[in-house]
């Protein structure tokens, strides 16, 4: 079961690897976003303080969403797919492997650059670490979720808007945690309670999401 | 609940808009679906009369 | 008597027709009731005036849009356990009426809420939490739209109805906390105004009638689902040329 899993993460991780643009992109836009909102609320340093977290929170949830396509597109359209759901490992074993790798490449890469990011935004050297492990604990949970959207429109028309219809809703608790884990930090209480309220949101998904995604997929592909 | 006239009642202690705003809207909106419901209805039967045993399932 | 006879569309068409006209009188008099209860009966109150009878609505609207929605994700979900037609058919026929509930519900709570907190919309827990239920109906109407094979919409549905269900308690908590957090300089949002026991009646009274009426709605379309859906029966053809 470990040689199934490592086997699926090591293929979607060359995968992404040889499409980097396509990883990249995810990130450009997230810097992009990111930077628009300055640019519509004013340079004020204080206000830019305060709106940090929940910008920077944001930007993640819709650069996140906009890597979720390719989550399950390609190995649709060149038939891996079906393989999958007829070989002999569980289906949610394979979806658990695809979504960590589909991690790795678009949550990932948002983590590592927030820190930065915060920077721009005067937010506090000290809590930079709460904001990146709130981010850390956070995109997976919002990959996991994502995936049983992807799996939900798999092929269908509308894709993107309706894919962020279904999801946006559903990643509202994750938004509401996360972002207030760093103004909790902010304000001096401290984000532990919001930390470990995501570590528990991350326990849960990643127990009955990739379960939900298997129902998904088998549904969308026969 | 005696009101005393009809503009009282109408007047609603001068909250009249939001009162019969939410009201109104609501018995619309109700009546709305009602409409198009039977609307749906007669443009299936219509379909079905047309169209006899269709072959093709689906919506 | 042997229940399982209406799981095929055929018998249940019959039964949803005569169900739903019963229901609609029965919601016809259980609102006229409330509404003689909400405007003649129940008083004025002392804080906000005449302006809280939106409540007669507002409350009501609120209390549908969430149980149709366990209504509509029980239903999705028997259908995705039991593979039968009838029961997907039933969450479909209950989204637009539960998603009209709780536009209703947010429309009447920002009517209510501009004379008697000041503004139009507040971020406060419950109006949050109750827009967000109106995406989650959204989302589903939407899922089932784009797809066009009826039995994989009724999965896919099934599958975001119950992803939604077990995300609502999650979601209202997360608002709510965020809320109370954030409550900072805004105004204590009084729930209604200490209950008169009228008021309260009026309430109950137009929430059933609110719930007859959800009953015959969904009945109906219902029935335009499966008249559209089974179209290859001959029940169908047979029906439609009887009521030309």
């Amino acid at each position: 079961m470990t040689a199934a899993l490592r086997c699926v993460i090591v293929r979607d991780l060359l995968l992404a690897a040889r499409r980097s643009s396509d990883v990249l992109t995810v990130l450009l836009f997230f810097v992009i976003v990111v930077s628009l909102f300055p640019l519509g609320v004013g340079p004020e340093p204080a206000l830019l303080r305060t709106i940090a977290p929940g910008v920077i929170w944001v930007a993640a949830l819709l650069a996140s969403m906009l890597a979720l396509q390719r989550m399950f597109a390609s190995d649709h359209a060149d038939g891996t797919l079906e393989q999958m759901l007829l070989g002999a490992t569980p289906l949610g074993i394979t979806v658990a492997a695809k979504v960590f790798a589909h991690w790795v490449t678009s949550g990932l890469p948002l983590v590592l650059i927030s820190p930065v990011l915060a920077l721009q935004f005067d937010f506090p050297q000290e809590l930079l670490g709460v904001l990146a492990l709130s981010l850390a604990l956070g995109t997976p949970v919002l990959s996991l979720i994502g995936a049983i959207g992807a799996a939900l429109t798999l092929g269908l028309r509308g894709g993107g808007a309706l894919l962020s219809l279904l999801v946006l809703p559903l990643y509202v608790p994750v938004l509401i945690i996360g972002a207030g884990a760093s103004e909790a930090a902010a304000s001096g209480l401290g984000g532990h309670a919001q930390l470990l309220l995501l570590g528990a949101l991350l326990v849960f998904a990643w127990a009955f999401a990739p379960w939900a995604t298997a129902v998904a997929l088998r549904i969308s592909v026969e | 609940m005696n009101w005393g006239s009809l503009d009282n009642f109408l007047a609603m202690g001068g909250y009249a808009f939001y009162v019969w705003g939410s009201y109104l809207v609501t018995l619309g909106l109700v009546l709305a679906e009602i409409v198009l419901l039977a609307l749906r209805k007669r443009s299936a039967l219509a379909r079905l009369r047309l169209h006899g045993t269709a072959a093709q399932g689906g919506r | 008597m042997n229940w399982f006879k209406y799981s095929s569309p055929q018998t249940f068409f019959s039964l949803a027709g005569k169900l739903a006209a019963w229901f609609g009188v029965l919601a016809a008099i259980a609102c006229g009731l409330g509404l003689y209860l909400g405007f003649f009966v129940a008083p004025t109150d002392a804080q906000q005036g005449e302006a809280y009878r939106i409540i007669f609505i507002h409350v009501p609207a609120a209390w549908m849009s969430m149980f149709l929605y366990l209504v509509m994700a029980f239903w999705a979900g028997l259908g995705l356990a039991f593979n039968t037609r009838l029961s997907g058919m039933m969450a479909s026929a209950i989204a637009p009426t539960g998603a009209l509930f709780t536009f209703l519900a947010l429309w009447t709570g920002s009517l209510w809420g501009k004379p008697t907190w000041g503004t139009w919309w507040v971020w406060d827990a419950r109006l949050t939490s109750e827009l967000i239920l109106l995406f989650l109906y959204f989302g589903f109407m939407a899922l089932q739209a784009a797809i066009d094979d009826p039995r994989r919409a009724d999965k896919a549905g099934a599958v975001l109805a119950l992803v939604g269900v077990v995300n609502i308690p999650i979601i209202y908590f997360s608002v709510k906390w965020w809320n109370t957090l954030h409550q900072g300089a805004s105004v204590s949002l009084t729930k209604a105004p200490t209950m008169a026991a009228t008021m309260l009646t009026g309430m109950a009274v137009m929430a059933c009638g609110f719930w007859f009426y959800s009953i015959a709605a969904a009945l109906m379309r219902a029935r335009c689902i499966m008249l559209e859906r089974e179209r290859a029966s001959e029940w169908v053809v047979e029906y439609a040329r009887g009521s030309a």
